[in-house]
């Protein structure tokens, strides 16, 4: 099965993770909130799957392109 | 009696006074309550209040100015300073305010040193990774020529409303921009007497852009056209590249437009002081406590221009309906012109960026990016959106320099 991993996509802070590992997961389903610039925004799932992993944690800071969590 | 007069009975007789000091308190109201543009419009509402208590409150924007019919020297408050017999040029300040307007706005030295703290805020990574974006950020200014040729259409026909000379017509122009301190540069060199009524009208409108933006995205974008998928990552952008970037900007912007030079030079000194790498300290006062400074002292000045005895005609409601115009008219030409580059790009970006062309950082790469999200959860045009809205800064800034070297 095809893994997909979530990167961040600016830098920012986690406020919230909402996925646990080993869930299923939908298409479109929030995976974590990064703060960026002030605002919150969810980062989702590309596909259907299970969480494999997950590399942050709230409060954790992220750079632009690191990894966020493996779905798979 | 006893030279102790108090203001009561003047204030009654002027209805300019008592309701100027509820729009003063209506703008102290929108900063305190709903958090619209507090940092300025509760400086401004305090301006306004204290200009429009009839003397010693209007004291604090009076002249000493020549009476050309007695040949003597008065003191006046402002809203005399503007109409005969005085003659404006060659006043003094002599209040506090008027001092602050006189040498910190007609000398034009606040409104770029406000570029300058801007400058050491602003990341040109986004630019520089997508230097296409330039040029969306260019597109925005479009709505800014397009309202000022509405607005000088309408006074050249006549209409009350709306009967503006060429200065007044680029000074509206330019709230399209969505940009405070560019607004109070060009209004202030070629239309000093609506000051205060183009001030307030681009800050509320940068207050608004959530509002006012997504209805005209969506009017000029299918929703197939929305849900364009950006890839998230930017290239990497080197520090030599972000240091090289101001120093090249400045050299060939201000060859372009001179008349842009204050504006645009402090802009890339900032920016040059937060990417240098050594010069930490000035970046941080510059953007931190000395741009506060600043703000305060701008807010109350442009608050104290807004005297009841000029603001309140109905030519102020002329401006704000023109800045309204300018303003959707720049979200409006970002779009298209971000539709027109489309057609000629192999990898499509999604239009809705181009309504970050207009400069209000980072409001309207938000709105971009809140939209982005909705129609397709997977899009991250943040950062897209960052790179017209930073070009829509030098673009304004450039615009205004267009306008004073054309009109000034």
């Amino acid at each position: 099965m095809a893994e997909e991993i979530i990167e961040a996509p600016m830098v920012g802070k986690i406020i919230e993770v909402m996925a646990k590992v080993g869930e299923k997961i939908a298409e479109g389903d929030v995976v974590c909130t990064l703060e960026s610039m002030k605002m919150e925004n969810p980062l989702v799932s590309p596909i259907d799957g299970t969480v494999k992993e997950i590399k942050v944690a709230a409060g954790d800071t992220v750079q632009a392109g690191a990894e966020i969590a493996v779905i798979e | 009696m006893f030279g102790l007069e108090t203001g009561f009975g003047e204030f009654f007789t002027n209805y300019q006074y008592p309701v100027m000091i509820i729009i003063g308190l209506t703008l102290i109201y929108l900063g305190i309550a709903k958090k619209m543009e507090p940092l300025l419009l509760v400086p401004i509402g305090l301006g306004v209040i204290l200009v429009n208590l009839p003397w010693p409150g209007e004291g604090l924007m009076a002249y000493e100015v020549l009476n050309s019919s007695t040949g003597l020297l008065e003191t006046i408050p402002y809203q005399d300073y503007v109409q005969p017999p005085y003659n404006m040029a060659g006043g003094e300040p002599v209040g506090l305010m008027s001092r602050i307007f006189h040498y910190g706005l007609s000398w034009e030295i606040m409104p770029p040193l406000i570029f300058l703290g801007l400058g050491a805020l602003t990341d040109f990574g986004p630019v520089i990774a997508n230097p296409k974006t330039l040029l969306l950020g260019a597109g925005a200014q479009f709505g800014v020529y397009f309202a000022m040729i509405v607005a000088f259409g309408l006074g050249a026909a006549g209409l009350g409303w709306f009967d503006f000379q060429m200065g007044e017509a680029a000074s509206i122009g330019i709230i399209g921009g969505a940009d405070g301190p560019t607004t109070i540069f060009v209004t202030n060199r070629l239309a000093p007497t609506i000051l205060g009524a183009t001030a307030v009208a681009a800050y509320s409108y940068m207050a608004l852009v959530p509002i006012i933006q997504p209805p005209i995205i969506k009017l000029f974008t299918s929703k197939k056209q929305r849900q364009i998928y950006m890839k998230p990552q930017l290239r990497a952008v080197s520090n030599r590249e972000k240091i090289i970037f101001p120093l090249m900007a400045t050299i060939i912007i201000i060859l372009l437009v001179p008349a842009s030079a204050p504006l645009v030079g402090s802009f890339m000194l900032g920016n040059l002081l937060l990417v240098s790498g050594v010069t930490d300290r000035l970046s941080i006062t510059a953007g931190g406590g000395f741009m506060n400074v600043l703000t305060i002292l701008l807010g109350v000045a442009v608050g104290a221009q807004m005297s009841g005895f000029i603001f309140l005609q109905q030519k102020t409601l002329g401006i704000f309906a023109l800045g309204l115009v300018a303003f959707m008219a720049a979200t409006a030409f970002g779009v298209i012109l971000a539709q027109i580059m489309n057609l000629f790009s192999k990898t499509k970006i999604n239009p809705m960026i181009g309504a970050a062309g207009v400069s209000a950082v980072p409001m309207a790469s938000r709105v971009v990016q809140r939209m982005g999200q909705k129609e397709n959860p997977r899009n991250f045009l943040l950062m897209h959106a960052m790179g017209p809205n930073i070009a829509g800064v030098i673009g304004t800034a450039v615009a205004a320099g267009v306008f004073i070297s054309m009109i000034g």
